[in-house]
């Protein structure tokens, strides 16, 4: 791989940190303004908002200043210190997940030849953080949401593995890039027009994906951490200001990072059909082509969330145990006889 | 039947933590968890005071009275026509309801019968504020479950309705519009036509409200078998409305036991489920809906010509003695006891609100369930905050 710019290391790692810095809150920004403000008021038969700025573009920088203003409570009871990192915690596993995401061959802030098990574990730590956060509040509600968040996250854990395993398998590789290439470079039946997205022959897999994912990012319907009408927030239900904003702006923008995480593995991610895998002027267009796809996919994740009521935490326990992960197996199990078959 | 049953499911729940302790050598210590009285659940200030157990529901006493007006010794000084404006604020999602039982039973006792036309605009309005207040319930049922998108189409709808209400009465919640011996004014010209456009639209609401969650697997996951509260233990209770008639106890005070408005007149149906649980209840009140829209529409193309007042007196004095009067509201019998002492006021009224009757069972039906399926269950039971506490 050749670097982006011929620039020393450590500018070269200043301009990535940068940018892995100012990506989280603009995605989320991007999320919430399209998805939560303007497509839920469309689902709803409401205007939204529509008077700050621009198409009520503006809104939410309104209310980021909001956030900002409001008094930061500590509840008396509070483990103060625990009660304080943990939105920093659950922020710091949506930042780096960041890391490994591949917007092009060379627009990637670290290529790791683990990429996907390291995103994968990344990914977990927010468990962590939201634990904290419902211990530390010390509120009954906080508790239930963050026990209930501890039991649902590391459930769905597995059938997210188990689904991306299909992939890996198929593309040799747990490199990200590597994934891309190969999609990139697959063939349909002798046809190679637009490579192999995998989707196509791990459909199972990525309906998993997606089901897991939508778990782990606690939307409905698999939102009891928090489910606003009987735990009232659950594990952020103490949080207010700007710690309450770390929390939501850590939902949102994993939410963006695990539909770009989906992008990567089952659309082609970058790759745009005609131009070769290595081409320097996809560093310019595979952003734009990943924001596409991102955008479908969290079109689809905030699409069920507006729609679907919520599951009971039980009946999503035994979904996740009875269903998902057999399934999952099953995917990897005929992934495995079709590679070595062909 | 009652104590057997309380007796039988104490029983489960003792063995059930008796398996506990022995199969995992640990005594967890129950949980009190207050649910209200600030929780979006309770709609208002209820608290349910629960032991938990995990998630699991020991014991659930629901405490009331946050939110108590005193409008029994309010109404005691003040005159009949002023009382009907306290009345409104029991039920505040179907007001004319409310007032509909005070008036017939003042009515009764001063032996005056409000003409026809009156009748049947009652009726008409009645059932209006049934269709305004059911339809909210099922679009709230959405978001307890956590779908968050019924309820935006419920405001929407049932906002039609309330400007049908308005039309007439002046007042959109609180219309105050019943008199003894009739009504405050006639139905506006080209009433009934945008009327008859409503309840199509409202029965397009309930067929969005099938499709959103009464099909959906996850609603039925969460409601079926949840809550079941058997017939008998239903009567023992004291519920009524839907709660009753979803426990499968056919019974309408509307068809039973109709104080002369003009339900006999038209052609209708109660509707009841078997199962009792949390869905039954959801689908019996949205029947109900449909079933209140179609009354409507019927009673709007047979409104009998003539005056909308009887003759009473200006200054009205209830001649002495006493009167109870119940009506089948849109959250079960609503009843008024009057006693009069021949004053310009009542020198008592008792009020029997069914949301006070149908939170009694609370302790009875929450015994081992989930919280999250507390939420659903109050949800199904359907109080109205205002009519626990009155």
């Amino acid at each position: 791989m050749t670097t982006l710019l011929a620039l020393p290391y450590w500018q070269e790692t200043g301009i990535k940190l940068g940018l892995a810095l100012a990506i989280i809150p603009t995605t989320s920004l991007i999320l919430v303004y399209l998805f939560l403000f303007k497509m839920m008021a469309f689902m709803q038969s409401r205007l939204g908002p529509n008077d700050t700025g621009p198409y009520g573009t503006l809104q939410l920088i309104a209310e980021a200043i909001k956030f900002l203003q409001k008094e930061d409570i500590h509840p008396a009871q509070a483990d103060r210190r625990v009660f304080r990192m943990a939105p920093v915690v659950v922020l710091a596993s949506t930042f780096l997940l960041y890391v490994v995401l591949p917007a092009g061959p060379d627009a990637v802030v670290q290529n790791l030849d683990t990429g996907v098990f390291y995103a994968m574990a990344v990914s977990s730590i927010s468990v962590l953080g939201i634990l904290m956060a419902g211990w530390s509040s010390a509120n009954k509600y906080a508790l239930l949401g963050g026990l209930r968040a501890a039991g649902q996250l590391i459930a769905y854990e597995l059938p997210l593995i188990l689904a991306v395993m299909g992939v890996v398998i198929q593309a040799e590789t747990l490199n990200l890039q590597g994934i891309v290439e190969a999609q990139a470079t697959g063939e349909i039946f002798g046809f190679g027009g637009i490579g192999n997205p995998f989707i196509l022959t791990q459909f199972l897999a990525f309906l998993i994906f997606m089901i897991a994912a939508q778990a782990e990012l606690t939307q409905t319907p698999f939102d009891m951490p928090v489910a606003e009408t009987e735990l009232v927030g659950g594990f952020h239900i103490e949080y207010t200001g700007f710690r309450f904003l770390l929390f939501f702006m850590a939902e949102f923008g994993t939410a963006f990072a695990f539909a770009a995480l989906a992008s990567v593995m089952f659309l082609g991610g970058w790759w745009i059909p005609g131009f070769d895998v290595d081409d320097n002027i996809l560093n310019v267009l595979g952003p734009g082509v990943m924001l596409g796809k991102i955008l479908l996919i969290a079109f689809f994740i905030f699409w069920v969330r507006f729609t679907y009521p919520r599951l009971r935490e039980d009946q999503l326990q035994k979904f996740a145990w009875k269903v998902l992960i057999p399934l999952a197996l099953v995917n990897i199990v005929l992934t495995g006889i079709f590679k070595v078959v062909f | 039947m009652t104590a057997t049953s309380d007796r039988e499911q104490m029983a489960y729940i003792s063995s059930q933590a008796a398996d506990a302790r022995v199969n995992v050598e640990l005594d967890t210590g129950d949980m009190t968890l207050n649910i209200g009285p600030q929780h979006p659940a309770t709609h208002g200030t209820l608290r349910i005071a629960c032991q938990l157990d995990g998630e699991q529901v020991v014991v659930a006493e629901p405490i009331m009275g946050y939110m108590h007006r005193g409008y029994e010794k309010l109404c005691e000084v003040r005159t009949y026509p002023q009382c009907t404006t306290l009345i409104n604020r029991i039920d505040w999602l179907g007001s004319f309801a409310n007032e509909v039982p005070f008036i017939l039973a003042a009515e009764r006792l001063m032996e005056v019968e409000a003409p026809p036309r009156a009748q049947w605009i009652r009726t008409i309005l009645f059932e209006l504020s049934r269709v305004a207040n059911l339809a909210l319930f099922l679009g709230d049922m959405g978001v307890q479950i956590g779908a968050l998108t019924p309820v935006f189409f419920a405001f929407r709808d049932r906002e039609r309705v309330l400007n049908q209400i308005e039309e007439v009465t002046g007042g959109r919640f609180h219309p105050n519009f019943d008199r003894i011996g009739g009504l405050k004014d006639d139905i506006p010209k080209g009433w009934i036509e945008e009327t008859h456009s409503v309840m199509v639209k409202m029965r397009t609401f309930c067929d969005e409200m099938e499709d959103l969650l009464v099909g959906n697997e996850i609603f039925q996951a969460r409601c079926r078998g949840v809550g079941v509260i058997p017939p008998e233990v239903a009567l023992s209770y004291g519920l009524s409305g839907a709660n009753l008639r979803a426990s499968g106890v056919d019974w309408d005070l509307r068809r039973d036991a109709n104080p002369g408005l003009a339900w006999d007149q038209v052609d209708w149906r109660v509707w009841t489920h078997p199962d009792g649980d949390s869905f039954a209840r959801y689908w019996v009140r949205l029947q109900e809906t449909r079933e209140a829209t179609r009354i409507v529409d019927q009673l709007l193309d047979g409104i009998p010509s003539g005056p909308i007042m009887a003759k009473v007196p200006r200054i009205i004095k209830v001649p002495a003695g006493e009167a109870y009067l119940s009506t089948e509201n849109p959250l079960g019998e609503m009843g008024y006891y009057i006693v009069s002492k021949g004053d310009l006021g009542p020198f008592r009224v008792k009020i029997r609100t069914p949301s006070f009757n149908n939170i009694s069972i609370v302790p009875w039906v929450m015994k081992g369930v989930y919280v999250p399926d507390v939420i659903t269950i109050l949800g199904s039971l359907y109080f109205i905050l205002g009519d626990i506490d009155r």
